[in-house]
């Protein structure tokens, strides 16, 4: 719980641990995107986009199976909607039919299809994490929205207020654990009874907590009031993100993934 | 010359009908180490923020080192020259990493990113925290974690320190690493020091003690003077320190020991006294 605000870090001297925090996020969003362009029923794309992951997380030396675990999370989603699928999807030629139920070779296909693309999103969202701080990501974030500056958005305070939520998350869970206790001691029940009366016992947890938040809050401001905080007029920045040649290479191994799937989108579909 | 000058000084709370300081003067000189005492609601902590123009104040003058805190244009002269550690190290750390945290400071002044990382590391040294660099602050302790909050108001090189409760919330392990960290601060940094406590062995240390209560100056002096005045002290509901008063019964008691208002010192005079036997 403690260590929250290194996620699902896992901490290593790798090639890809060490790539800019900037170029690992934009070139995630091309992966999804590329993961996106794989044509329906083309599965040799899936395949390209799994060859990458494996080679990318070979690059980060994490353990692979730390990417699968990832995938954990999502299973019950992923069974959900294969389900649907395959149940209720009227298209293309029956295979089988029970009652109102008729299995088709398009539902089983398109349930492989959506299943294959939720897994790999999420492994390769999973590699993010697993190889970037949260800290990274948030600094990654404030540094590709300057941009908007121009448009009067407040980069830094957006980034600031990203960073000091990272921060408080592990403060904030203690003390929610300090009040279930203080709560628990005081004979309050929060296990037994339906729904309706298990929430209504969160309320004397909410309250003293977010009372206690706002108190931080105030003493926080001091402190950063204290320390000569005004504004990001006139500030430095003491850590600077550098592109490298790995940033480089990423970039051509991610250029090569979209060119190989969009090329793979006419080779040895599935007809239906 | 005075640092500090505080000049009658009245302060009030929005909606409230007393005042929390009810006419303070203080001189606080470069070097010095003083320390405030006083119950809880003596105005100490109000003290503490009106040194930096957090709290103005209603009636009299703060002057920083020939800054006034009423002007506005002048706070941040202030707060580069006075320091705050305030009471929860929770409350006062905004990074996730320490030296991202200690940089939070000299980032605000605009210092150069390489003089950044060389005031990082004079900083994390001066609290003796260099190996915790990369490390988290939720990973620490409570004393590890104030010096750490420490190291992040020396890394704006203040002249003087401020410290309002900052051992309120630690066991004595972590009281002890931030004291003493202060100490030397002021013994060997020169840095000017005002300790806010109510611990009175915290200010037994300190070349001035003074008593609040009830918003007022109510007395001033060493802390040999003040701990000799065991029966006002109790009329400001402070206790006088455990070897002092333990020192106090044994001379009642009819041994030669002089004023002593440490343990250290306690014990070396009773090891000395049971040689002499």
């Amino acid at each position: 719980m403690k260590d929250v605000a290194f996620g699902q870090y896992y901490p290593a001297e790798s090639f890809v641990h060490k790539m800019d925090p900037r170029v690992k996020i934009v070139l995630s969003i091309a992966y999804i995107v590329a993961v996106f362009l794989v044509r329906e029923f083309y599965f040799l794309g899936f395949a390209a986009a799994f060859l990458f992951i494996l080679l990318t997380t070979l690059f980060a030396r994490v353990p692979f199976l730390k990417v699968l675990k990832s995938i954990k999370a999502i299973l019950f989603f992923v069974v959900f909607s294969s389900i649907l699928q395959v149940l209720f999807n009227r298209e293309g030629t029956v295979l089988a039919k029970w009652w109102v139920i008729e299995i088709t070779n398009v539902g089983l296909l398109r349930a492989a299809h959506i299943s294959l693309r939720i897994v790999l999103i999420v492994m390769g969202t999973a590699l993010l994490t697993l190889t970037t701080t949260p800290v990274e990501i948030a600094d990654g974030i404030e540094s590709l929205l300057t941009p908007l500056k121009w448009v009067k958005f407040p980069v830094h305070a957006f980034a600031l207020i990203m960073s000091i939520a990272l921060r408080f998350i592990p403060t904030l869970m203690d003390e929610t654990d300090r009040i279930i206790n203080a709560q628990k001691a005081r004979g309050a029940d929060f296990e037994s009874g339906n729904i309706f009366k298990r929430i209504k016992a969160l309320i004397p947890i909410l309250i003293p907590l977010l009372i206690s938040s706002f108190r931080r809050a105030d003493e926080l401001g001091d402190a950063m009031d204290a320390r000569c905080y005004s504004g990001a007029k006139g500030r430095t920045k003491y850590k600077k993100m550098r592109l490298t040649y790995r940033d480089f290479i990423g970039f051509l191994l991610t250029a090569g993934l979209i060119v190989g799937i969009v090329f793979l989108n006419g080779v040895l579909g599935v007809a239906v | 010359m005075s640092f500090i000058e505080i000049r009658d000084v009245k302060f009030r709370y929005p909606q409230t009908e007393r005042d929390a300081l009810d006419g303070v003067s203080l001189n606080i000189k470069k070097g010095e180490y003083v320390s405030v005492i006083g119950h809880n609601g003596s105005g100490k902590s109000t003290l503490a923020r009106l040194m930096n123009g957090l709290l103005l104040p209603t009636k009299g003058e703060v002057v920083v080192d020939g800054f006034s805190t009423a002007e506005k244009q002048s706070l941040f002269e202030i707060r580069k020259r006075v320091g705050v550690v305030f009471q929860n190290p929770d409350n006062q750390l905004i990074a996730s990493i320490v030296e991202d945290d200690i940089a939070f400071g000299p980032e605000n002044l605009g210092v150069p990113r390489k003089e950044i990382g060389e005031r990082i590391d004079f900083a994390l040294k001066a609290v003796g925290m260099e190996e915790y660099r990369k490390s988290t602050p939720t990973r620490l302790s409570g004393g590890q974690k104030q010096r750490i909050a420490i190291a992040g108001v020396l890394a704006i090189r203040p002249e003087m320190l401020v410290l309002d409760e900052s051992t309120a919330m630690l066991d004595p392990k972590g009281r002890k690493e931030v004291t003493s960290v202060v100490e030397k601060l002021n013994r060997e940094n020169g840095m000017t020091v005002l300790t806010i406590t109510h611990y009175m062995d915290e200010v037994c240390r300190a070349d001035r003690v003074i008593v609040l209560s009830d918003g007022k100056i109510v007395m001033e002096g060493t802390p040999e003077e003040i701990f000799s005045r065991e029966e006002e002290l109790k009329k400001y509901e402070l206790d006088v320190p455990v070897p002092t008063l333990i020192a106090d019964k044994l001379r009642a008691g009819g041994m030669a020991l002089g004023r002593i208002y440490d343990k250290e010192r306690l014990g070396e005079k009773l090891c000395g006294s049971l040689r002499k036997i």
